[in-house]
């Protein structure tokens, strides 16, 4: 059934189609940027396909690729009960250009993802009716998610009290390091706060 | 209000029975503590505890004059902030501090509120106490209903003291224990047995 | 005496009709502390809505990126903290397929008593809440004290009362204890003569039912293309249950109905909530008749397992194993995984990329909550102001779910 969506993909599209796998029993498709919407189209208007849900649309951040950016579509057929994983790659190594096409029109409920996505990640999408932080406050500067965005790196909104004004101490004082307890050989993205 | 030292309370007609005295802080504090008019500013899972709190098993605020919620900061005194304070809900956790009228306590419902606990990120506020003054912290994730009563009753305890101008921290004293009692009771008549 | 309106033509008689602004939360008591509506209104009419979330955001996605595989199960319990057991079996079964493992049979069994035991909390305290929020408050009582009874079993089962960290990867923390079933065929029963009692007090209540039949209706083409999952899609009459249409665990064996709505509105979906607390009451007895009292629990896997603790202790290859599993994490072939389970409100989705190293690279949630919220706006658009309450209510909007 679902060998049939991927095989379908390739014969419409042709070289549109970078790559395919069905890794863990996901039917995944890699598509060009370009055709992103066109693909999208066509799957949810064409009978044998009929994709009439977008389940989640999220990007993944791989700061050593280029392009750095994936958008990942996970589509649903509630009629023939298939899914599918759409993928493309966007943006370089410094994560300009993340830009790709909207599909809300495509599917109405993709609008908050996208928003979500473009909050997060950074990554905006030509076309979109509101394209606003979602998550974040509008003040918020910088992409949280991406991986060169140290995690605890804050941005408050109301100035913290200082200990005069409190007249107690406020600092806590952490039973533990911020790297105890963590797993050794990790990818040590973003873990010092930003100043250093 | 501290020329006026002592009150005394008239009870029934002859006049010969039911007097009390105290000081006009005392009473106004202990009138404070047992009728404490809450504002739940309820935002995370710790919510979910709160609602058994107030649930018929706990019935964690009524028994202790604390009941009634108002949700409007300006017919209440105790600020419960049950939940992760985020960023974003920073200011309004401020302004609802700053509409609240005097005297005013804050309860800090939970490890997230009371020092952001395990979100140590962009996005979390580590801790309330970093935006507006703190009275009692509540620890746990979430915290067991009977933690917040003791928790409210150390509330109790801080009002009562900070009328007389006592700033010493809170306690909760140890209840009567009748199995303790027991215990000790028959320590000592079998002491008194060997001597 | 003349009229004073006299020389005054038809329009000046009518007030200045301009819209009015007004700011809905996000600390407003049927908010849940964590949505704020911006309302556009014409008298009493809403004209226009925008709906913001965001004030609960606290980095899960990013906080998952730190730790090892394993470490996500605490975060993971604060998404849906109403129903956190089905998160935990929900990421468990995401990891596990990744890593190509099936747990035994009893853990199975085990975590289908303990995920539906969740589902009916969640259910409880939607309901509950909502009829609280209409004003009805001895409903959510009787409610609330079912949930305890809830959670007395999973506090027996798992020593925490709502966020239990149960979940591992290849199986539970712990065993079933002896008086999983005992406690469960016990419980049941009593919890459902409160939700028939709740439900007496509710359903024959005139103002109960003119405030949510009716109201913040919406069609099954439109919920579907609005991404709408769990009981707010069936109560419009799409039966898609995860549970019976890509069936994990052992759900294809248990015999159990999808309980669907006919109109979508706020009747519905309560009442599709209240027919899932019974068929999860049928799913729990089923389950406790089929499990094994003796077995394994966990898959015997030393990748993923620790091992016994009387090994760690005299034998240094065991030592080494739990060693590595600690401070290294089990390692996950590299890859990327989409896992689904039925959630409490729907299809929860695990997005999972793995660089084949003991930490994630990236955790995806999908939350159920995040699409039926964006919905809200189209449904309370030209309804009453006082329609928002319960339509939102009916949501039932998680914020840690929703805001991740």
């Amino acid at each position: 059934m679902s060998v049939r969506v991927l095989e379908a993909l390739k014969e419409k599209f042709g070289d549109a189609v970078v790559e395919t796998h069905s890794q863990f029993g996901d039917d995944t498709a890699v598509v060009r940027a370009d055709k992103w919407k066109e693909v999208c189209r066509f799957l949810r208007d064409d009978p044998a396909m009929s994709f009439d849900m977008s389940v989640d649309l999220c990007g993944v951040d791989y700061p050593d690729r280029e392009p750095r950016f994936e958008v990942v579509l996970h589509l649903y057929s509630v009629a023939k009960r298939h899914r599918l994983r759409l993928k493309a790659r966007i943006g370089d190594a410094e994560g300009e250009g993340a830009e790709i096409d909207t599909v809300a029109d495509i599917w109405i409920g993709v609008n908050w993802f996208e928003r979500e996505t473009y909050d997060l990640m950074g990554i905006s999408f030509k076309g979109h009716p509101d394209l606003r932080r979602i998550l974040m406050y509008p003040e918020f500067e910088g992409h949280p998610l991406r991986k060169d965005y140290p995690a605890n790196k804050t941005q408050p909104l109301v100035p913290y009290r200082t200990e005069e004004e409190a007249g107690v101490t406020l600092e806590k004082q952490a039973p533990f390091g911020l790297d105890e307890g963590m797993p050794f050989g990790r990818r040590a993205w973003g873990t010092d706060r930003g100043e250093s | 209000m501290g020329e006026l030292k002592h009150v005394t309370l008239e009870g029934g007609a002859s006049g010969t029975s039911g007097f009390a005295t105290t000081k006009l802080d005392a009473l106004l504090a202990w009138a404070r503590k047992w009728s404490l008019f809450k504002y739940p500013f309820v935002t995370a899972c710790c919510g979910m505890e709160f609602m058994a709190l107030t649930s018929p098993r706990f019935d964690g605020s009524a028994r202790f004059g604390a009941e009634a919620p108002r949700f409007s900061p300006r017919q209440s005194d105790l600020l419960w902030v049950v939940g992760t304070i985020s960023q974003r809900q920073a200011p309004v956790l401020r302004r609802i501090y700053e509409q609240m009228m005097e005297p005013k306590w804050v309860l800090a419902f939970g490890t997230c509120a009371s020092c952001g606990g395990f979100y140590d990120n962009y996005t979390t506020v580590p801790g309330i106490d970093k935006i507006i003054p703190c009275d009692v912290y509540v620890p746990g994730c979430p915290p067991r209903p009977e933690a917040v009563l003791d928790g409210l009753m150390l509330l109790q305890d801080k009002i009562t003291k900070n009328a007389t101008g006592d700033r010493r921290p809170g306690i909760v004293k140890p209840r009567e224990d009748p199995v303790r009692d027991l215990i000790q009771l028959r320590k000592k008549s079998s002491r008194e047995g060997e001597a | 005496m003349e009229p004073i309106d006299l020389d005054l033509d038809e329009n000046e008689l009518e007030l200045p009709s301009e819209p009015m602004h007004l700011n809905m939360g996000p600390s407003h008591p049927a908010m849940h502390g964590t949505v704020r509506i911006v309302l556009e209104l014409s008298g009493e009419t809403i004209v226009k809505s925008d709906v913001q979330i965001g004030y609960l955001h606290r980095g899960f996605e990013k906080m998952c990126e730190r730790g090892t595989w394993t470490q996500v199960f605490p975060y993971v319990d604060r998404l849906n903290y109403v129903s956190p057991m089905l998160n935990n079996v929900g990421y468990a079964l995401a990891v596990e397929k990744m890593c190509d493992i099936e747990v035994p049979e009893r853990c199975q069994w085990y975590r289908m008593i303990l995920g539906e035991l969740a589902r009916i909390s969640d259910h409880l305290t939607c309901n509950g809440a909502m009829a609280m929020e209409l004003g009805a408050f001895t409903p959510f009582l009787w409610y609330i004290k079912a949930r305890e009874m809830v959670w007395d079993i999973l506090e027996e089962e798992t020593g925490a009362r709502l966020t239990h960290s149960f979940g591992r990867i290849g199986g539970m923390a712990n065993p079933p204890t002896p008086a999983l079933k005992s406690m469960c065929r016990e419980a049941i029963p009593a919890i459902l003569k409160i939700v028939e009692e709740g439900e007496g007090m509710l359903l024959k209540n005139r103002i109960f039912i003119d405030r949510l039949e009716n109201i913040g209706k919406i069609s099954g083409p439109d919920a579907i293309a609005l991404s709408w999952t769990g009981p707010c899609l069936r109560s419009t009459g799409v039966a898609y249950d995860v549970r019976k249409a890509h069936p994990y665990l052992k759900y294809d064996e248990v015999d159990f109905d999808v309980p669907v709505g006919t109109c979508g509105d706020n009747m519905d979906r309560f009442l599709v909530r209240l027919g899932e607390i019974r068929q999860s009451c049928r799913i729990i007895l089923q389950a406790c008749d089929r499990m094994a009292d003796e077995g394994p629990v966990n898959v015997d896997d030393p990748r993923v397992i620790l091992p016994p603790k009387q090994d760690v202790y005299t034998t240094i290859e065991a030592t080494i194993q739990h060693f590595k599993l600690v401070m290294e994490g089990a390692k996950v072939p590299k890859g990327e995984v989409y896992s689904y389970t039925e959630g409490g409100n729907g299809e929860l989705g695990y997005y999972l990329v793995s660089d084949g190293s003991g930490t994630p690279h990236r955790v995806r949630i999908r939350p159920p909550c995040f699409p039926i919220t964006q919905g809200l706006s189209d449904l309370i658009n030209g309804a009453m102001l006082s329609d928002i309450v319960p339509t939102f209510g009916s949501l039932n909007m998680i914020g840690g779910e929703c805001d991740h």
